[in-house]
């Protein structure tokens, strides 16, 4: 209690009294021009590198649903001849830069809506695929059900014979997704399969989960990357996914000129909702993948800011006379 | 004239007008036939706005006034409680007799019966009521039985009412055998719940109200709830962003059946229906889509805004009780905030309703000179001399011998005679007087007190006074006057001839100790010079006009001798009239004027009622803060206008339009006709004639027009707004509303208390609905202050009713100035700006969201994570609008103070009208737009890292919510003006703790979680180069429209000033020249 003349009085604080100090900065043109001057520059000078960066990347894309436009694989369309084998032919007239990623696409797929992946409600359940005559499916769901089986195997074509170019099936999917965020069941007597004893394969699969890839076990059950691959839904109805790396051997800095094979395994289909398959072979650079837009944009803002600072040095000249103080 | 207004009062009064009776200890009395108990309320007073019974309905009612509240329908803050009490109070019942010892509260409305002290009487004091700590006695009903267990009484008094001041009742004490003695109950018998016993050991009361009807309990009652403009203004916006929610659910909705149809989508074979699905009614599931797209969209209505709103606005509120500067030494208080709603209100204020006395005036008449026969007397002590007022050099007690020392002397007997007061005895004390505005109860007692009707009758007898002549009293009829030489002279008054307002002035007729008969008169300079003769009046008139250019009360003073023969004359005209039943005052006046003719003129006075500190400086601010200024006073209208040349609300400059008893008079024909063409003639003046207001904010304050002030009073105000037809009174009421909108300001004076808030209520109802501010200090001006939208309560000397019923309490009149230009200017930006980036923010967080749907086959799929989703409005986006909108300054409080004008740019709730809030939607579209589609551009290939890895849709959500954030808060960065440490903590802090979240949410494995999707999606975002330059691309793209604006914007008003724009230009033309280089 302080003494009685002052019991009421409010406290003298800088933040009672709404006095704090404070920094007041005003955006004047003295600032704001140069500024603008200078992002702008910065950014024609980023919009270039990305563009020729860009354009530097090399991409090779075939579409090969076999409808349409599509001349490759028309004839796989007719679902019964399986398995059907087709064959896209393309010749490289210089070096494809290494490393070579090899994509496949897909459009006006959607693996973005809401309960594909499993976000069904009630979200608990992998409805319809979760279980296949009472027996729990692994793994359930639509995703997993609906994997893209396509195949591809690549041959160079030297002198008459085809020789084939090792694709890599590691590292195509997120470090993170394979190490750490899937898990497969502890195994049994040393064996997968017996882990996943009691459970069936997914309806459309040919194969059961912990026999996706023969070649390798480590590369089976749910840390299969293809399978890895495919979970990480796209984000839009038209996307690539990495199918295999090109990078060993005498490939490793990149496929060199000369005819090349790609043999197709035609499983999957898109012709009833209108999808198209195509593969892509890229490199990629420090920006990723090919894509225009960005050093497009950066050029376009960076010169919006330059003229934008051309304009206001100008209006801010003629309405700064002298006599007109403002 | 007066007939509607009093049926008013009469219809308000019937409710009470039955009467209650209590039996004194329950004891049945003989005279009545049959004790039949009667039935009141027990003694439990329920604070709590809700009881379990009307918390449902009540709180419906309550919660759908705001059409938002619909979210909140299924929060349930269930707040039921009783006022903590012991619990014996409840018990009692009227009519039980109730013991109360020293230091205790009285648990109901009791009647004193017994007391402790000898005197029969007990000290109470009521702060708890109405801050009055003073003690007050209050007496026993007079002549009991001490024995209270055989006292045989029935009470009689109204019903419970709510005012604290007023009780009216009858005590009927039945002896055996006897006739039943009745003592009356004012008052002072009666001993308020809430008030507390003082200085007493003990007392016996017997309960006459309990509970709910407790005066304390009415009191507390009867609040409606005042909303602002501002709450008005959200509900508006709200609506148009329901309507956007519902049309982008419709639009999906339908949109999504459109998709389906085309071959293949409805079902393709990847994503097949579960079986439930199949089975489902087409049209239940076309209601479900609408209400899960509902629900996708609904962060679109910012539900976290009222929470924030209301966070803002007690917290707020806060900077209000702490400013010191209205902190007032003299009554130790700072001002008070009754409601945290009405903050903003406070910077959109168009009319102010002031009263005057106690208000704008000190309520303390001060003599301040008189002019005797041309000659200037000015006396001096040293208080005047404090305050600066006093030219003349040396302190002079005496009067200078300038007008010869019959003349003085002549002035100050008539001085002394001409009046009404009355003498009271000294140390007598002023008791349970009423104060009503204008009749002072002689205030400031010496050391003998005067009472009056009017306090400048005090000043003259007191300033007589003090040159040494000294009114003694009135004594059968004779007055007594001490004079100079300490010998009493005795005067036999035979005639008061009254004043009244039309004739503006009063006289006497006295007979002198020598047997000259005299007749003294004082009035108003306008009604007594045609009345004396003219030479006379020159010498004076400069005098009067200086007074009255001073704000000073200027009186004329003229006697005149009758001789026998007159006098008889009128003696007898006087009487005749009096005594007339017809038309009794129109012959009264008519022989007052014959007889004020021809008089001598004396001198001339001046009075001064003091104006409060600073009062003609915040009514100058007010008004060049484009507010208009009403006064509003019970008071007469020569004081009243006084008062407002002297605080400036009237210039010298301003043509005076009349409106009252006395120009209605004017004319000698009917009341009704003049009223017309009055009223009439004045629109013509001041509303047609007058020049078209100027473009922008160069108003009638400049003083190139020609400025207008109009004058009311009560009674021509009720036959205004009372006029024969409906349709002739809603005309005079525009046609008034549109001459007193014109006006620079408006003084309406004898206003009665409901007739001040019935003008309050006209101008609130009026075209535009302005927004009203009523300040006052007495229990008088409550009825406006509920009235207005604001109300304020100075915390003056005449208690507390003022205060108890205000918004915000504030201890001078001086401190209104802070309170609306420095207070409500910033209040009001802090809050529209906090509206405006709440609706901007979530437009531009959903709209995304919705873009999104185009491109995922309409299928309900959130863009964000539904943590991001959920924490976006309570943690990344909330804290800096809110440190914002209570720390914000963006022109500091002095500027604001300096420059009234400034006030004007907020006016007409000018950041909230649609305008402001177009540009803020379209600004959250086209952000919302770049965020969306710059990101699709980037996913047109999502193989975004050097690794040839794609991204998938977590990652597209990532980015653009990444971008918004830093967006949504650097907006906010670019808006703040003032940036104390805490904005800079916030603002960095918020970004901060994104980023943190984001990684550790992305960064562990959720056990509760079925689905890791955003698993090191962050991190994994962070890592890839085109992702930093989209985002920083997109976030300098979408804030691009904000710096142009803040840099082309011309910077207006003297706040530019602050900082030296010539001073960068200056750096500017020395920076070019080495740029192009």
């Amino acid at each position: 209690m302080k003494n009685q003349g002052t019991t009421n009085r409010p406290d003298n604080t800088a933040f009672d009294q709404q006095r704090l100090p404070a920094w007041q900065p005003v955006l004047s043109a003295g600032i704001v021009i140069p500024g603008f001057l200078l992002v702008g520059l910065a950014f024609i000078g980023i919009g270039v590198a990305l563009f020729v960066t860009s354009r530097s990347i090399q991409v090779l894309e075939n579409d090969y649903t076999g409808t349409g436009s599509s001349v490759h694989c028309s004839e796989c369309v007719n679902p019964k001849t399986t398995p059907c084998t087709c064959q896209l032919n393309f010749s490289l007239s210089a070096l494809f830069q290494g490393p070579v990623f090899l994509y496949y696409g897909l459009s006006n797929y959607f693996q973005n809506v809401r309960g594909y992946g499993s976000l069904r409600r009630p979200s608990s359940s992998c409805a319809p695929y979760q279980y296949d005559q009472n027996t729990t499916i692994a793994p359930c769901g639509s995703v997993a059900n609906s994997m893209f089986n396509d195949t591809f195997t690549l041959y160079q074509l030297v002198n008459a014979t085809r020789k084939t170019v090792p694709l890599d099936g590691k590292g195509i999917a997120w470090w993170t997704d394979y190490n750490i965020k899937f898990r497969n069941p502890p195994e049994v007597d040393g064996s997968l399969a017996a882990a996943f004893n009691g459970t069936v394969k997914p309806v459309n699969w040919p194969k059961p989960v912990y026999d996706l890839d023969p070649t390798n076990p480590a590369n089976n059950g749910f840390l299969n990357q293809d399978f890895l691959v495919w979970m990480r839904t796209a984000a839009l109805p038209d996307f690539w996914k990495l199918y295999r790396r090109i990078t060993e051997g005498e490939y490793a800095s990149g496929l060199p000129a000369g005819n090349y094979t790609l043999e197709i395994q035609y499983n999957y289909p898109v012709a009833n909702f209108a999808g198209r398959k195509s593969v892509i072979f890229s490199n990629t650079s420090w920006m990723g993948g090919k894509n225009q837009f960005l050093g497009i944009a950066y050029l376009v803002t960076g010169s919006l800011c330059v003229v934008m600072s051309a304009v206001m040095l100008i209006v801010y000249a003629k309405f700064n006379s002298p006599d007109e103080d403002f | 004239a007066l007939m509607g207004w009093g049926n008013r009062l009469l219809k308000t009064y019937e409710r009470r007008v039955d009467s209650r009776t209590v039996y004194v200890g329950h004891q049945p009395c003989p005279s009545t036939q049959a004790f039949v108990p009667p039935k009141f309320c027990d003694n439990r007073i329920v604070s709590s706005k809700y009881t379990v019974w009307n918390f449902l309905p009540k709180n419906l009612f309550e919660q759908f006034r705001r059409i938002a509240n619909f979210y909140f329908l299924i929060i349930f803050l269930v707040q039921v409680s009783d006022r903590p009490g012991d619990p014996d109070h409840k018990k009692i019942k009227v009519g039980d007799i109730v013991e109360v010892l020293e230091d205790e509260t009285f648990p109901c409305d009791l009647i004193l019966l017994g007391s402790s002290r000898d005197d029969d009487t007990c000290f109470v004091t009521t702060a708890s009521l109405d801050g009055e700590s003073n003690h007050k006695t209050h007496y026993t009903v007079p002549d009991l039985e001490s024995d209270l267990e055989v006292l045989n009484a029935t009470i009689e008094c109204e019903q419970p009412q709510p005012d604290l001041y007023k009780f009216v009742g009858r005590m009927h004490i039945h002896k055996d055998g006897q006739e039943p003695a009745v003592r009356s109950l004012g008052p002072e018998n009666l001993l308020l719940k809430g008030a507390t016993l003082k200085n007493t050991r003990v007392v016996y009361g017997v309960a006459v109200y309990t509970g709910m009807e407790t005066k304390m309990a009415l009191n507390y009652q009867g609040k409606s709830q005042k909303r602002s403009v501002v709450e008005k203004s959200i509900n508006g916006f709200l609506l148009v962003y329901l309507c956007i929610l519902l049309s982008k659910a419709l639009v999906c909705t339908t949109l999504k059946y459109v998709w389906q149809n085309q071959r293949g989508q409805d079902e393709p074979w990847y994503n097949q229906k579960t079986q439930k699905e199949k089975e489902a009614n087409m049209f239940l599931k076309m209601f479900t889509d609408f209400l899960s797209f509902m629900v996708l969209f609904n962060f679109i209505i910012p539900v976290s805004m009222y929470v924030t709103v209301e966070m803002q606005k007690f917290l707020g509120s806060f900077f209000i009780t702490w400013d010191r500067d209205f902190y007032d030494r003299e009554i130790q208080e700072g001002a008070l905030v009754n409601t945290s709603d009405l903050n903003e209100e406070l910077g959109q204020v168009e009319y102010v309703f002031t009263d005057k006395t106690g208000t704008l005036t000190q309520n303390n008449m001060e003599f301040i000179e008189c002019s005797i026969d041309g000659f200037q007397y000015k006396y001096q002590d040293s208080r005047t001399e404090l305050d600066g007022f006093c030219v003349t050099d040396g302190p002079v007690s005496k009067l200078q011998q300038k007008a010869g020392r019959e003349k003085e002397e002549l002035f100050l007997r008539a001085l002394c005679l001409c009046h009404t007061v009355q003498v009271k005895e000294a140390g007598q004390g002023v008791g349970f007087a009423d104060q009503v505005d204008g009749v002072d109860v002689a205030s400031a007692v010496e050391q003998r007190g005067f009472i009056a009707s009017s306090p400048d009758e005090v000043a003259l007898v007191k300033g007589a006074m003090k040159y040494g002549f000294t009114f003694l009293g009135l004594e059968s009829k004779s007055m007594k006057i001490l004079n100079r030489n300490n010998k009493i002279e005795k005067y036999e008054l035979l005639h008061v001839l009254n004043f009244d307002p039309v004739r503006r002035r009063m006289s006497v007729i006295v007979r002198s100790p020598d047997g000259e008969t005299l007749l003294f008169c004082k009035g108003a300079d306008s009604s007594i010079f045609p009345r004396v003769r003219q030479e006379e009046v020159e010498r004076i008139r400069m005098h009067v006009e200086r007074n009255a250019t001073e704000g000073y009360r200027t009186l004329c003073v003229a006697y005149k001798r009758l001789t026998d023969e007159v006098f008889a004359r009128v003696d007898a005209e006087l009487r005749e009239a009096r005594l007339a039943l017809q038309d009794r005052e129109e012959r009264l006046v008519a022989v007052y004027n014959q007889v004020e003719k021809g008089m001598n003129l004396i001198g001339a006075t001046a009075v001064e009622d003091r104006l409060q500190e600073e009062a003609a400086e915040t009514m100058e601010a007010l008004q060049s803060a484009g507010i208009k200024v009403w006064v509003l006073t019970g008071d007469k209208m020569e004081t009243a206008k006084s008062t407002c040349y002297a605080c400036r609300l009237f210039q010298r400059s301003t043509e005076l339009l009349e409106l009252t008893v006395r120009t209605l008079e004017e004319g000698g024909r009917k009341r009704g006709e003049r009223l017309h063409e009055l009223l009439l003639d004045y629109h013509k003046r001041a509303v047609q004639d007058a020049p078209p207001p100027k473009g922008g904010v160069t108003r009638t304050w400049s003083s190139a027009a020609q400025e207008y002030g109009f004058i009311i009073d009560g009674t021509t105000l009720s036959l205004l707004l009372n006029a024969s037809s409906d349709v002739v009174s809603s005309n005079y009421r525009s046609l008034f509303l549109q001459i007193c909108q014109n006006c620079t300001a408006v003084l309406c004076c004898r206003m009665a208390p409901l007739q001040k808030a019935q003008i309050v209520k006209m101008v609130k109802n009026s075209k535009g609905n302005p927004i009203t501010l009523s300040i006052g200090d007495g229990a008088n001006d409550v009825s406006m202050i509920l009235e207005a939208h604001v109300g304020i309560g100075i915390k003056g000397k005449e208690g507390r009713q003022a205060v108890r019923n205000s918004d915000y309490a504030i201890p001078k009149l001086k401190h209104l100035k802070k309170l609306l230009l420095a207070h409500g200017h910033l209040y009001y930006v802090r809050i529209a700006h906090l509206v405006q980036y709440f609706f901007y923010k979530n437009l531009c967080f959903i709209l995304p969201q919705f873009l999104y749907q185009f491109f995922c086959g309409y299928s309900q799929q959130p863009l964000y994570d539904a943590a991001y989703l959920t924490m976006y409005n309570i943690c990344f986006t909330s804290m800096p609008i809110l440190a914002y909108s209570l720390l914000e300054q963006h022109i500091c409080i002095e500027i604001l103070l300096e420059n009234a004008t400034l006030y004007r740019e907020v006016a007409k709730n000018a950041m909230l009208r649609w305008g402001p809030f177009l540009c803020w939607t379209l600004l959250g579209i086209f952000q919302g737009l770049l965020f969306f589609f710059g990101v699709h551009c980037l996913f047109g290939n999502s193989a975004l890292q050097d690794n040839g890895q794609v991204f998938g849709n977590w990652s597209f959500g990532t980015i653009v919510f990444t971008i918004l954030v830093f967006t949504v808060t650097l907006k906010l960065a670019l808006d703040t003006r003032h940036w104390t440490w805490i904005n800079h903590f916030v603002i960095w802090g918020s970004l901060a703790f994104y980023v943190f979240f984001s990684f550790f949410w992305g960064g562990i494995i959720w056990p509760f979680l079925k689905q890791q999707r955003l698993y090191f999606v962050f991190a994994n975002m962070l890592s890839s180069v085109s992702a930093w330059l989209v985002i920083i691309l997109l976030i300098l793209l979408s804030l691009l429209p904000d710096i142009l604006w803040a840099v082309l914007r011309k910077p207006r008003g003297p706040h530019a000033q602050q900082v030296p724009f010539s001073l960068s230009a200056h750096y500017w033309t020395v920076e070019v020249p080495a740029m192009f280089l």
